[in-house]
């Protein structure tokens, strides 16, 4: 990858650890490497999907790309600015990173006004003549699609996708540079997925934003991205930019990920794969998804972990066949 | 319709015994302390005296009344004490978890497995008796089930995305757990605080009927009944009407509680369209 | 085909009682399922189709109830079968999976018990030949190393192992109809391809009649033969999957498919900005006058809010209940 130094977003090396079990006496029983050696770029304007079945880490990289979850190891730098856990700089990552939660249900506070919900933060950050708090707030609210009168209601008087744009004006308040996206559409009724999907890339290109979206709707990520990557136990197995890895892919996982989707039309499809995510208290040796690749052999059982690949063009692939299988 | 009856009778008989306390000077007949006379000693309930009189020839219908001032200070302002001490544990342990946790839990544990009226008879038995002592006693030994549920409470709210994205904000911890957590968890809250309002009477009529409360002459429902033992056979009255007076105000209290968590209950409001 | 359909609706209606209101939920839902058949209902949250399913073998439950309409299934009235005589029928001949698989099994037994309790209870086997069987049940649903699986308890196995479960009990009498309601929603996305897999090929080789249910229209276009679309309480279009999503008839069907942003697309037309629909899914409590869906309508006129249009059977087969259909 690039070494392009305006990158908005930077994660070098970044891993996070849980120790799990553990009883009354003696140390924890292991340890799950929930997210092991990330290294990701998000450039300005750019939305990047993040792509991943349950249990890969998605959920905790961004937790600790928000500051939620100290790395066991590595750096998040933010605007080329290495951030880190300290009370300090917690102000400014929120004015820099925001995030838009899955379920529009649970993720606005059943006992505030949106008024409330939008104050709050603004005056905490320094913004406190009534005037302008009034203008942010009218002004945001405009933005993601809903009336100014819409301040004075609390969240249950609103429909799932209105409580969606509500978390987004959220998100957006402090004008943050990046937004992290964490499904942001599939909790939401079907007929009411085009709106937010085209909300968002509405707001991307007027307010210069830029997304880190983190989906398993392989759909969604096609059309919203402009660069994936796909994540298998903790850890990234391929990354390029959208054509390459939904028309090209190299990765017998993310094969088997854009097999899996059930064709409307019923057209032919792929290999799929069995089984499921490994143990990740036990993980396979060697290339972790062998168990359940199609095109494994003794090779890729072998320790150590293979390397993410550079096959050009930013694409890049944690295979050792990969050369092999020549798309 | 039936949570409907519980929180209007509960309501009503709650309402009855807090205007009986506020307006005890003029509904009364007589002074409850001073208005002793031994010519009307033990006089069944009439015209005259409504609820009888007692050994000394007090009017128990106006005791009565005087000691609903007792039994409502007692039951509101320890119920208080407990409810505050218990969200503040509950709420912190759960929220913040940990050793603190650990610790609010092993607190809870221990007030649980003794039982309460023992820790406050010891408490009681330190201080003297009287209205202040029976405040403390009781306002600290009764917050191990609030704190139970507000640490319930708060383990489950937290990972609601609202309470997420607060942090994400920059909200400090304090204010998460005031404006996050807080408001969302008085429901079951104030349930349990009233329940417990319920008790609290209970328990402080039980601490003047051992003699451990409000002293004599001053008239606890308690104390009361403390007074009439020696009677119970002979001038029953003197022990009934002070019975009736708790056995009404905690039964008040109790349906109000329910009437409340009917109301209170997420999911008897309006289902999410 | 002109033999006898296995699972005959009509005109269906399910009633949700809000305090003393009533309102429709499911409302003059028809349609007929032939043996060895899958059809799929389609819709969003509220739309009606989950009820529809567990209406048909009597297991709602205040404030929802069957207020009208006749099922029949194998040539027998059953929406007023006595509670004995469905459970009879339930579990048998019909059998349901649900979409989370820890809450429809017991979590104190284990899953080779549960699954032999079929055996015992409608074929009357000895527990000692049930527990047999239930091992075969296992190897049937591709459950790996099933001798020492039948020992596991729910909470031991995965999504995908314990959905696997669900549809070995589900099969274990042969059922003649299995309803599937979301089987797959709450698994990742390669398990699902493998679970749906698993129900199309036991199916296809028992002969089982299949009714689908799902909020994505893909994987019921993928799956099923026939596709009835439900919108607020209504099969609006009912199609043969292939016709449906090449030239969706209904402007509720043709915006869903318009909207989604389908695997493909972008790579083979470049990004356009996705058809929206406009408005909010009605409550029920607040289903539109005329066409259910005229508020979100491209095409509404003023027929549309007065009147509710009926079925217009299609001469290549299905139906399509607007006014203005294309």
């Amino acid at each position: 990858m690039s070494e392009a130094p305006n990158a908005l977003l930077k994660l070098e090396d970044l891993a996070v650890h849980f120790p799990v079990g553990g009883g009354l006496l003696g140390g924890p029983r292991g340890v799950v490497h929930a997210v092991d050696g990330i290294d990701l770029e998000l450039k300005h304007g750019e939305c990047l999907g993040l792509v991943g079945e349950s249990g890969c880490g998605k959920s905790t990289l961004a937790l600790s790309i928000l500051g939620l979850q100290a790395p066991t190891r590595g750096r998040v730098l933010l605007d080329g600015k290495a951030v880190d856990g300290a009370a300090g700089d917690r102000m400014a990552r929120a004015r820099t990173v925001q995030m838009v939660f899955q379920d529009p249900f649970s993720s606005l506070n059943p006992r505030q006004t949106v008024r409330r919900t939008l104050e709050t933060p603004l005056r905490l950050h320094g913004v406190k003549a009534k005037s302008e708090v009034e203008d942010r707030i009218a002004e945001i609210l405009g933005h993601v699609g809903l009336r100014p009168e819409h301040a004075e209601r609390y969240p249950h008087e609103f429909s799932g996708g209105q409580r969606q744009r509500i978390g987004i004006a959220r998100a957006l308040i402090l004008k943050p540079k990046i937004i992290l996206l964490d499904e942001p559409v599939s909790a939401l009724d079907v007929s009411i997925r085009a709106q937010i999907i085209n909300l968002l890339l509405e707001l991307k290109e007027t307010l210069g934003l830029s997304y880190l979206m983190i989906s398993h709707d392989l759909g969604v990520v096609e059309h919203m991205s402009d660069r994936v990557a796909v994540m298998y136990l903790g850890r990234i197995v391929e990354t390029g930019d959208w054509k390459s890895i939904f028309t090209n892919p190299r990765h017998p996982y993310t094969k088997a990920l854009i097999a899996a989707i059930p064709d409307p039309f019923g057209r032919a499809q792929g290999a799929k794969i069995f089984g499921e995510i490994p143990n990740p208290l036990d993980p396979p040796t060697g290339c972790g998804f062998h168990p359940r690749c199609p095109e494994a052999r003794d090779i890729c059982r072998r320790p150590p972990i293979p390397d993410l690949e550079d096959l050009g063009q930013g694409h890049s692939v944690r295979c050792r066949r990969v050369r092999e299988l020549a798309a | 319709m039936k949570f409907g009856t519980n929180l209007m009778l509960g309501g009503a008989l709650f309402a009855m015994v807090i205007i009986a306390g506020i307006f005890a000077p003029w509904l009364a007949h007589t002074d409850p302390v001073m208005a002793a006379d031994l010519m009307y000693a033990e006089e069944p309930p009439g015209s005259a005296f409504w609820f009888g009189t007692d050994a000394q020839g007090r009017d128990i219908y106006s005791r009565v009344l005087y000691g609903a001032r007792i039994s409502l200070t007692v039951g509101i302002v320890s119920q208080l004490i407990n409810t505050v001490i218990g969200v503040c544990l509950g709420l912190s342990a759960g929220y913040w978890g940990g050793w603190w946790d650990d610790f609010v839990n092993g607190l809870t544990n221990l007030m649980l497995a003794v039982p309460s009226l023992i820790f406050a008879l010891a408490i009681m038995a330190i201080l003297n008796p009287g209205l202040t002592s029976l405040l403390i006693a009781l306002g600290l030994t009764n917050w191990s089930f609030t704190c139970r549920i507000a640490r319930a409470s708060a383990l489950s709210l937290k990972s609601q995305g609202y309470v997420q994205a607060a942090k994400v904000l920059g909200y400090g911890d304090l204010r998460i757990m005031l404006t996050q957590l807080l408001p969302n968890m008085l429901g079951p809250i104030i349930v349990i605080g009233t329940l417990g309002m319920g008790g609290a009477v209970l328990a402080e009529a039980t601490l003047s009927f051992l003699g451990l409360g409000i002293r004599p002459p001053f008239p606890s429902w308690g104390s009361m009944l403390s007074d009439a033992r020696e009677q119970i056979t002979t001038a029953p009255w003197i022990s009934i009407f002070p019975g009736l007076a708790i056995f009404v105000t905690v039964l008040g209290l109790n349906l109000l509680g329910d009437g409340l968590r009917d109301i209170l209950d997420p999911h008897s409001r309006s289902r999410r369209a | 085909m002109t033999t006898k359909p296995l699972l005959e609706v009509e005109h269906l209606r399910i009633d949700l009682a809000i305090g003393d209101a009533r309102f429709a939920a499911v409302q003059d839902v028809s349609f007929t399922i032939m043996r060895g058949e899958t059809l799929g209902l389609v819709g969003e949250s509220g739309c009606g189709k989950s009820i529809t399913a567990l209406s048909l073998i009597g297991l709602l439950r205040p404030p929802l109830n069957l207020s009208g309409g006749a099922v029949r299934f194998d040539g027998q009235e059953i929406q007023n079968l006595p509670a004995d005589e469905m459970r009879k029928l339930r579990g048998n001949r019909i059998a349901m999976i649900f979409q989370e698989p820890m809450t429809a099994l017991n979590p104190l037994s284990t899953v080779g018990r549960q699954i032999a309790e079929m055996f015992v209870l409608h074929k009357g086997k000895s527990w000692a030949e049930a527990e047999r069987l239930a091992i075969e049940a296992l190897v049937s649903v591709r459950v790996p190393a099933p001798e020492r699986r039948v020992k596991d308890y729910p909470h031991q196995l995965s999504g995908g192992m314990r959905q696997r479960v669900m549809i070995a009990i589900a099969l274990a009498c042969d059922p003649d109809l299995l309803l599937a309601d979301e089987p797959t929603t709450a698994l990742d996305v390669t398990v699902q391809a493998e679970i749906l897999d698993l129900i199309k090929d036991l199916c296809a080789a028992r002969g089982t009649a299949v009714l689908m249910i799902s909020h994505d229209l893909g994987l019921i276009a993928n799956m099923c033969q026939r596709v009835g679309v439900m919108y607020a309480g209504r099969i609006v279009e009912e199609r043969a999957a292939e016709e449906i999503f090449q030239a969706p008839r209904h402007p509720y069907t043709n915006g869903l498919i318009a909207s989604l942003p389908l695997l493909g697309a972008r790579a083979r037309h470049g990004r356009q900005r996705l058809k929206e629909i406009a408005g909010v899914v009605p409550p029920v409590a607040a289903f539109p006058q005329g066409c259910r869906f005229h508020p979100r309508c491209y095409a509404a006129s003023e027929t549309c809010r007065a009147v509710d249009p009926v079925e217009t059977h299609l001469p290549q087969g299905g139906f399509v209940r607007c006014h203005h259909h294309v």
